[in-house]
């Protein structure tokens, strides 16, 4: 039984920008399906006594020193962006709210 | 358009209850998830490496003394510190957020559930709760190009400087205050205020405002009693300054009353707040677009703070500010009323670094009260936002404290000094400011006074010493203010009668 429904992958693809044609939802639909069934079953084994996990590493503060390391070249990544301009990212008008 | 009502008509009709989010970027070397520098004013996109800027493969790594920061703050305000927490991805697109999701903490925060006691204006005490503290990065600074204002409406294009993302920011949120009353706005500027105070005094960031160091998101609802269930709340977004805090929950309340008073109902939505109007215009309705999908960050682990660690860090809390405030109070010898006015001008940390650049806590109150805080109130700014330092304000005091220059000239010098001229001795000797300490000149203008009235003249030679204030005033004008008054008394003296 499916528990993905065709308007929640539509959705979901929405919010991710994501352009997709009503067969790709319909094909997508079917497939994620498979996906979140297979996760669901987790579940069903999962009891109070097992404690949720939300990495598989068995490591906690992992820390980084408050040292500065080399910036990366700016001249390199703004070549590497479709536009700038002083030293910025030049990017589309930006529809909607104010920043 | 909305009929706002009278305030303290509102404050009547309904019953008020606030709630602030606070930011404040964390004053560490480095980002929160990357090694790039951070440092005020650096040229654009010079402070960013692959995770900061969100390149394919790079891998976050968490900045340790960032997360000791966030504990500070956490036990400065009272709250648990959790056992274990973990970040989490908050999905959205903005040209700033160059990952396309901001690493936050959502359901497991480092600090939660805590408390400060705000002071308010007659020296009263109010409790806010508090009810989470996270860690979390700054996003990048979006320039609007194009259209009249700057802002985003009517922009050709924008620019982005990744500078700013990925700093450290922590965010403490309060639970509904409730119970202030027609004080809300109040308690919303003092609140804010006293998390000021405290991340400075706790170290953990430079914490200036005019900076964007802590910004607040002020949210707002009215209750016909304070029996009845809480309103709808609107958030009004970025507002950067104390008297804009207070400001902004104010109109809020007089326009929500307006709003319900008309039959109307108040949308949860996102405002903006004009500084210039001192009004809110409606931003974002709460919406889909809303839907994060937080989901934990796979490429940190979590992190569990060793209790030693903790309290360690406990032990390690400098003095806080309400209780410095009190010593400092002692240490300075001000009245109660002086003290109150001292901290609500946010005058506290420059006189004490006034004191310390020599002055007596005496002259440092009364540059910082009087002329500089008749000039920053003129300006609409933060005293400590006006381009003076406590230091320059020491060095003034040392040249009317030497007798270079009187207490009329040492205004002037200020006014240089404010103006840019540059330090104290500097304009002295730019605008030739410098009391006139030698007799010659002195006496050649007292003769000419004295020539100028000859009959206040004869009046002072036969023993009538009350008119010699015209001779110094006339002195005193000839030499624009520049000399001592107690000399030209003296010398008055000794010409007419010696």
């Amino acid at each position: 039984m499916s528990t993905l429904s065709r308007d929640e992958v539509a959705r979901v693809a929405g919010l991710a920008r994501i352009d997709l044609t009503p067969a790709e939802i319909d094909r997508l639909a079917g497939e994620l399906d498979v996906i979140v069934e297979s996760v669901a079953r987790v579940s069903e084994i999962a009891t109070p006594d097992v404690p949720a996990t939300s990495h598989p590493l068995p490591l906690t503060n992992v820390f980084r020193p408050d040292v500065p390391v080399a910036p990366v070249d700016r001249d390199a990544v703004l070549a590497a962006a479709p536009a700038s301009e002083d030293g910025k990212f030049l990017v589309p008008q930006i529809l909607g709210e104010d920043a | 358009m909305t009929t706002l009502v009278d305030y303290d008509e509102a404050v009547t009709q309904f019953d008020p209850v606030i709630g602030i989010e606070v930011h404040v970027e964390l004053g560490t070397r480095t980002k929160m998830f990357d090694g790039a520098a951070v440092t005020f004013g650096a040229e654009p996109n010079t402070e960013v490496t692959p995770v900061s800027l969100g390149l394919p493969g790079a891998l976050p790594a968490v900045n340790g003394t960032a997360v000791e920061y966030a504990i500070r703050i956490g036990l400065a305000l009272n709250c648990s510190i959790a056992e274990s927490c973990r970040f989490a991805r908050k999905n959205y697109f903005y040209p700033d957020v160059p990952k396309n999701f901001q690493t936050s903490q959502y359901d497991e925060p480092i600090a939660y559930e805590g408390y400060v006691d705000v002071e308010l204006e007659d020296g009263s005490t109010f409790r806010v709760e508090i009810e989470r503290a996270h860690m979390e990065e700054d996003a990048g600074k979006n320039t609007h190009v194009g259209g009249s204002t700057g802002r985003i409406h009517g922009a050709e294009y924008s620019l982005v400087d990744y500078n700013r993302a990925g700093i450290p920011l922590v965010e403490i949120v309060t639970k509904p205050i409730t119970g202030a009353g027609e004080r809300a706005p109040e308690v919303a500027r003092a609140y804010v205020q006293t998390l000021r105070d405290l991340f400075r005094a706790l170290g953990v960031s430079e914490a200036r405002m005019e900076r964007g160091n802590v910004r607040a998101d002020v949210n707002v609802s009215l209750r016909p009693t304070p029996e009845s269930a809480l309103g709808t709340r609107t958030e009004t977004k970025n507002v950067n300054s104390f008297r804009s805090i207070e400001r902004a929950v104010r109109y809020e309340i007089s326009r929500q009353a307006g709003v319900l008073n008309d039959g109307g109902t108040i949308v949860q939505e996102t405002r903006h707040w004009h500084e210039d109007t001192g009004t809110t215009t409606s931003g974002r309705v709460k919406s889909d677009a809303e839907d994060y999908r937080y989901f934990p960050e796979p490429d940190l682990v979590p992190i569990a703070p060793d209790r030693a660690w903790v309290e360690e860090i406990r032990a390690s809390l400098p003095e806080l500010p309400a209780a410095r405030r009190r010593r400092l109070q002692t240490e300075w010898g001000y009245a109660d009323a002086e003290m109150r006015d001292v901290v609500n001008a946010g005058a506290v940390e420059l006189i004490e670094a006034t004191v310390a650049a020599g002055a007596s806590p005496a002259a440092a109150r009364k540059w910082w009260m009087g002329e500089l805080a008749r000039t920053a109130k003129q300006q609409e700014v933060e005293l400590e936002a006006l381009p003076i330092t406590p230091a320059q304000i020491g060095a003034l005091q040392k040249l009317v404290d030497d007798g270079r220059i009187n207490d009329k000239l040492a205004r002037q010098v200020l006014e240089g000094v404010l103006a840019g001229e540059g330090e104290p001795e500097a304009v002295v000797v730019a605008r030739g400011l410098e009391v006139v300490s030698d007799d010659g000149p002195l006496l050649a203008a007292i003769d000419d006074a004295l020539a100028a009235q000859p009959d206040i003249a004869e009046k002072i030679r036969s023993g009538n010493l009350g008119p010699v204030g015209a001779i110094i005033g006339a002195v005193m004008k000839a030499t624009r203010g520049q000399a001592d008054a107690g000399r030209v008394r003296e010398l008055v003296l000794e010409r007419v009668q010696g």
